[in-house]
């Protein structure tokens, strides 16, 4: 689920980016070995802290490097601080270059800000908690209210942020002190910059968001976020791996014990709350289960927009469909859909419908691919949003079931072993499928809508299958 | 590019250039240089996989243990698949092919053909494709009669000049994607036989294929001896992506479960992953004491761990994210040839050409899960 959140300024289309790339080749000159800014080991309170630079050679560098003044350069410099890219060793929330001997560190290159990864609250959410637990009333008054906060809207996974933190906390503790020092260095000044203190500027306010991505352009893309993205969806999907949890009420390869089938058969009424969650990823998710597009496609015709995933549906069965009939179905499509008048128009946008159109005349088999793409992404960007926030979706929230886990005996476990059975053969499961479409073709017209969701409470009142 | 552009160092080599040189030379020198400033760049994209993962939860100890150990196909197993119902698979080997309802270790099927290299489960779970050295891709319709000669009612839908490596149904049971020795794969309709779309671009034997997961995905990926791995897409024919990093033929191809990549199993012994967006391989899964290749891989349902079977009877398991070895696993008493997920995830079956498959589960210790009181089973 996505939740707006002004903080994180925005999800997408930041249009910070070109500064940012050129920003990074200015700090991989400043570092070069023989040219760059030189730095030294310096000895702060008890610490020895490497590569430390002062604010003057900055300011020094910067003007000889392109032939500027000194205020330019000073301004420059400030630029670079107030990104995050350098960091100051004193007065670490001011983020400003003093041209004396104040000393600063080059920013790990982990750190620096990126244009496709937001920075999530619940990295902020951790870090706070980390840093509690390490000293108690150690947080700033701007940064406890801010903890009180998110600890009230992320109450749901608090337990999942301080599990991190502890583990953070501990992995922290296990470095060798220098390191420990100079990362934690590196971490409050990434903070610094991305959860600035109240009445301070921040470089990352950056206005109003664009309609355009910004992003499409990108050549060099950053791997960062792009592992991000592939972390995140380990990390999210973690709960949901057999493997790494247990399945409620118990893995049936492990007990001989199949409910945990029959709770999440495609078409229950009632759903388990770990399914619906599901729902919650991605609208991929909610769309390939069952169960899901069901429980959307009630949604949708609350909304009299079903027509919307009625015509997905038809473009699927056309793509994925059998060469004879594609012709046949195309026309069909055409006609419930697209036709001026049609009983079931989709609302797509001019260039769109007249390309479908054309195609038509001759149709393929992905001769559907623009008006499908267009309507998902109305789906997914309109629709979805909504349907989680729906009183539909609540509701089957609500009524979502979280069976408790199996505690068998030995002895049960025997018992439940002799009791294995081969399910319904999926033969007689598309047979009676069959059934139920012919008897819905010989009542009338056909509303799709309603054979689908008529099909979907089948399914549970079949024999039991011969041995 | 102008002289404004270039930082001092470089400004300082160019000034050094003698005066009788050329402009284009002296063009081709900066050229140069600004490729070497751009890779320098890229390196400080440079990071690795596991060290943005390292805010991540290690991973504990796993019990793996086997639940079914299936016998009876009497040759080596060749392949397998599962039906979308979560209990049954059907695997080929050598000699035949055997439906079975693994849950109840009751065999359902029996289909007596050769070589069967491939084979796979239709989504409705009513018929299965299978095919090998006879270069045919054939459809079985299944039966509720155990006695029905289903070879009677078999389709032939593909055509190939050499041995099908790989098939596998699209989204539904209409169409097929297929793989071959000849080089090629192939997009087939079912019902007639035709044949869709062509894929061209290996140079040499095809050995595996997958279909991306997304919902709007009409992609695939493939793998050859030619050590390359392919993206394809299936509407227009054209090879849109190319990864060319393993040392030996890619024996099995499978993507990550959000679509976004995809890991390989070579004959090099290594497991690879490749990031689509970043085109590139992303990390590498080997350890020194892994030696044989890798035959097959498929990755756990959040794509956080992937299981590779490999020559040397083993299956390792690894973590995708930190890049690290979780766990190893005997049983096999020859190679293990093929590796499946379960649908939903619960567990998953190896074949191998000790004639055995063998599903299993796994957890990690110290979390409660196995619904059972007292001993482990």
């Amino acid at each position: 689920m996505t939740i707006r959140n002004v903080r994180d300024h925005g999800q997408r289309f930041r249009p910070r980016m070109a500064c940012l790339k050129k920003v990074e080749s200015v700090m991989l000159e400043m570092q070069d070995p023989k040219t760059g800014v030189k730095s030294q080991p310096q000895r702060l309170v008890i610490t020895t802290i490497p590569h430390a630079i002062t604010g003057e050679d900055i300011v020094a560098w910067l003007t000889n490097c392109y032939s500027i003044e000194t205020e330019e350069a000073w301004a420059l410099g400030t630029m670079l601080v107030a990104f995050g890219y350098i960091y100051p060793l004193q007065d670490h929330k001011r983020l400003v270059i003093k041209p004396d001997a104040s000393l600063y560190r080059f920013q790990t290159p982990y750190f620096w800000p990126a244009q496709q990864w937001p920075v999530e609250d619940t990295d902020y959410a951790i870090y706070l908690a980390k840093r509690n637990i390490r000293k108690k009333g150690i947080l700033e008054m701007y940064e406890q209210v801010q903890y009180n906060s998110l600890h009230k809207w992320m109450n749901h996974k608090w337990d999942f942020i301080v599990m991190q933190a502890k583990e953070q906390y501990r992995a922290g503790k296990e470095r060798k002190k220098p390191d420990r020092v100079v990362f934690d260095c590196q971490e409050r000044a990434y903070w610094v910059v991305h959860r600035p203190p109240p009445g301070t500027v921040s470089a990352m306010d950056y206005g109003l968001e664009r309609m355009v991505d910004p992003n499409t352009e990108e050549l060099v893309l950053c791997l960062f976020s792009l592992f991000s993205s592939l972390v995140k969806y380990s990390v999210t999907y973690n709960k949901h791996d057999p493997f790494l949890a247990p399945c409620l009420p118990s893995n049936p390869w492990v007990t001989d014990d199949v409910t945990y089938w029959l709770l999440n058969m495609a078409n229950v009424e009632i759903p388990t709350k770990m399914r619906v969650e599901r729902w919650t990823f991605s609208f991929a998710e909610l769309l390939s289960d069952p169960r899901g597009r069901d429980d959307f496609r009630l949604f949708l015709k609350k909304e009299f927009s079903g027509e919307n995933l009625a015509f997905w549906e038809a473009c699927e069965d056309l793509k994925w469909g059998t060469a004879a009939t594609m012709n046949d179905k195309a026309q069909q499509v055409y006609k419930t859909f697209l036709t001026r008048g049609a009983p079931r128009w989709i609302n797509i946008d001019g260039k769109t419908m007249e390309v479908t159109v054309k195609g038509l005349k001759h149709p393929h088999r992905y001769v559907l691919d623009a008006a499908q793409t267009h309507i998902f992404m109305l789906m997914k960007k309109d629709s979805y949003g909504r349907y989680l926030k729906s009183p539909v979706f609540k509701d089957t929230q609500k009524r979502a079931i979280c069976p408790d886990q199996h505690m068998f005996s030995v002895s049960q476990l025997e018992a439940n072993a002799r009791k294995r059975r081969p399910s319904i053969s999926p033969i007689i499961v598309r047979q009676l499928e069959q059934e139920e479409r012919a008897r819905m073709a010989t009542s009338g017209p056909v509303d799709i809508t309603q054979v689908m969701s008529k099909l979907s409470n089948k399914g549970k009142e079949v024999p039991p299958s011969k041995k | 590019m102008s002289i404004q552009d270039v930082s001092p160092c470089v400004k300082c080599y160019i000034m050094e250039v003698q005066p009788n040189e050329t402009l284009t030379n002296l063009k081709a020198e900066s050229d140069t240089l600004k490729t070497k400033l751009e890779d320098e760049r890229a390196k400080l994209h440079d990071v690795e996989l596991h060290q943005v993962a390292e805010k991540v939860d290690g991973l504990g100890q796993f019990i793996m243990k086997t639940r079914r150990t299936l016998k009876g196909h009497g040759n080596k197993v060749l392949c397998m698949d599962w039906c979308k119902d979560k209990r049954r698979i059907v695997s080929s080997s050598q000699v035949s092919v055997w439906i079975i309802v693994t849950f109840s270790e009751e065999h359902a099927v029996t289909m007596p053909c050769t070589w069967v290299m491939a084979c796979a489960y239709a989504p409705s779970g009513c018929a299965v494709a299978c095919g090998g050295l006879d270069n045919k891709c054939s459809v079985y319709p299944l039966s509720l009669d155990k006695n029905e000669n289903l070879a009677a009612k078999k389709k032939s839908v593909a055509m190939h000049t050499n041995y099908l490596s790989a098939c596998s149904f699209t989204n539904s049971d209409m169409q097929i994607l297929t793989s071959s020795g000849d080089g090629t794969c192939a997009l087939w309709d079912v019902e007639s036989g035709q044949l869709l779309q062509s894929f061209h671009g290996h140079a040499a034997d095809v050995l595996c294929l997958d279909l991306a997961p997304s919902e709007t995905g009409n992609t695939f990926v493939s793998g050859g001896c030619d050590k390359k791995a392919n993206v394809w897409d299936m509407r227009s024919g054209q090879c849109i992506q190319s990864f060319e990093t393993h040392e030996s033929d890619i024996n099995s191809v499978r993507y990550y479960p959000s679509g976004d990549a995809f890991a390989s199993g070579s004959d090099d012994a290594t497991c690879r992953l490749y990031d689509l967006r970043a085109d590139r391989e992303v990390a590498i899964y080997s350890k020194e004491s892994i030696i044989f290749g890798a035959s097959s891989v498929d990755f756990s349902l959040s794509g956080r761990l992937l299981f590779g079977g490999y020559n040397d009877y083993t299956i390792n398991v690894w973590d995708v994210l930190k890049g690290t070895r979780v766990s190893i696993l005997f049983g096999h008493e020859n190679r293990v040839s093929t590796l499946r997920l379960s649908p939903d995830g619960t567990a998953f079956c190896s074949g191998s050409w000790d004639h055995t498959l063998r599903v299993r589960w796994a957890a990690l210790i110290g979390i409660h899960i196995f619904g059972t009181r007292g001993t482990v089973v």
